[in-house]
């Protein structure tokens, strides 16, 4: 069998990484970056994911039509997040940052535009 | 189905079976990550609206247990990772060790996960009835520590003066924290599951260097929950920890 067998070096590295990245993100979270705290700690996910896919799930040693089945998944996701994101945002109703329930319209389905 | 030893009558080689049940296995995983990125769209937009509810209820989670927790789990997917090592080696001894301790792990994770969901209900967090935000503060219970529950009492009036429905929208952070973390325990356990059933199979010597597909599988099942966790953990615990 010509499959590729992952050493556990490399399985003790990824760890390894995968501790100081949460050790980061904790760190990162009680620091004041504003608005780019939710950035750094999403970044560090996104990283930290991405190397439990290619190492512990061997995606970088997989044939070609398992990655692209992977790529599909997160793209497929990116479609789902950004098509409904941009939706809510382009929206002004009832959902507004800090408003309180009992102050908005009494019409609470009413879209103004 | 005819079969001959471990190959199924439709496939020439070990080798392509086992390539295509992997493949069969993440065009599941592709369908999982589209069913919590359902979850985590719902959360983006809750949390943008209702921001300081979000802040709030995150900063009542337990950050020990939590950060805890995810070194627990990616302990067990390490440990998993060399049970799949062992396989493809064929050290059969080393699979059942791994495959013990990953299962010791994800039970730890969960008995920690039970705590934390005892204590939201002994603090009047779980959505329903008896929901309030200001509990906690002014009920404190044996074992806390009065600078933080001072901390939070703070916290709390202050979130009332911006936010005067902060028990309702308090809620929707809450329903949102059981929904998720509790998808993922059920996960877990489905998980927990199938390591049993292949601790079985590992000590009738079943998983060898040519064909250890069921260890392969269950690792990729594993190491998804895994991931899910990475992204859980920052987006619940971690919510305005700075201020």
């Amino acid at each position: 069998m010509s499959e590729h067998i992952v050493s556990p070096k490399v399985y003790f590295a990824i760890f390894a990484a995968l501790m100081i990245g949460t050790t980061l993100t904790v760190w990162a979270a009680f620091q004041n970056f504003g608005k780019f705290n939710i950035v750094i700690a999403l970044s560090i996910a996104t990283v930290k994911a991405t190397l439990v896919v290619l190492y512990f799930m061997h995606a970088r040693y997989s044939p070609k039509r398992t990655q692209l089945v992977i790529v599909c998944s997160v793209f497929w996701l990116a479609i789902m997040l950004a098509l409904t994101l941009t939706d809510y945002d382009t929206r002004s109703h009832e959902m507004q940052p800090g408003v309180s329930r009992l102050d908005r319209p009494a019409a609470p389905y009413s879209f103004t535009a | 189905m005819h079969r001959t030893g471990d190959l199924y009558e439709q496939f020439q080689t070990l080798e392509q079976q086992k390539e295509t049940a992997t493949l069969g296995m993440w065009v599941f995983l592709v369908t999982e990550v589209l069913f919590f990125g359902g979850m985590f769209l719902a959360y983006t937009i809750n949390r943008s609206a209702f921001s300081t509810a979000f802040g709030i209820g995150s900063n009542t989670l337990d950050i020990k247990l939590g950060a805890g927790n995810t070194v627990v789990l990616i302990m067990s997917s390490l440990t998993m990772a060399m049970a799949v090592w062992s396989a493809q080696v064929g050290k059969k001894q080393l699979v059942s060790i791994f495959l013990i301790a990953t299962l010791g792990l994800g039970t730890v994770f969960l008995g920690v996960k039970a705590v934390e969901y005892k204590q939201k209900f002994d603090h009047h967090l779980v959505p329903g009835h008896g929901f309030d935000m200001t509990y906690h503060p002014t009920h404190p219970m044996p074992g806390d520590d009065p600078k933080e529950l001072a901390l939070e009492k703070k916290e709390v009036e202050e979130a009332l003066a911006h936010d005067p429905d902060i028990n309702f929208h308090g809620q929707l952070y809450f329903s949102l924290y059981f929904g998720m973390t509790g998808l993922h325990a059920l996960h877990m356990i489905i998980g927990a599951g199938l390591l049993v059933w292949l601790i079985k199979g590992s000590f009738a010597g079943r998983f060898t260097p040519q064909y250890n597909t069921p260890v392969e599988i269950v690792g990729l099942y594993w190491h998804f929950v895994d991931i899910v966790w990475i992204f859980l953990f920052p987006l619940l615990y971690l919510i305005d920890r700075h201020r």
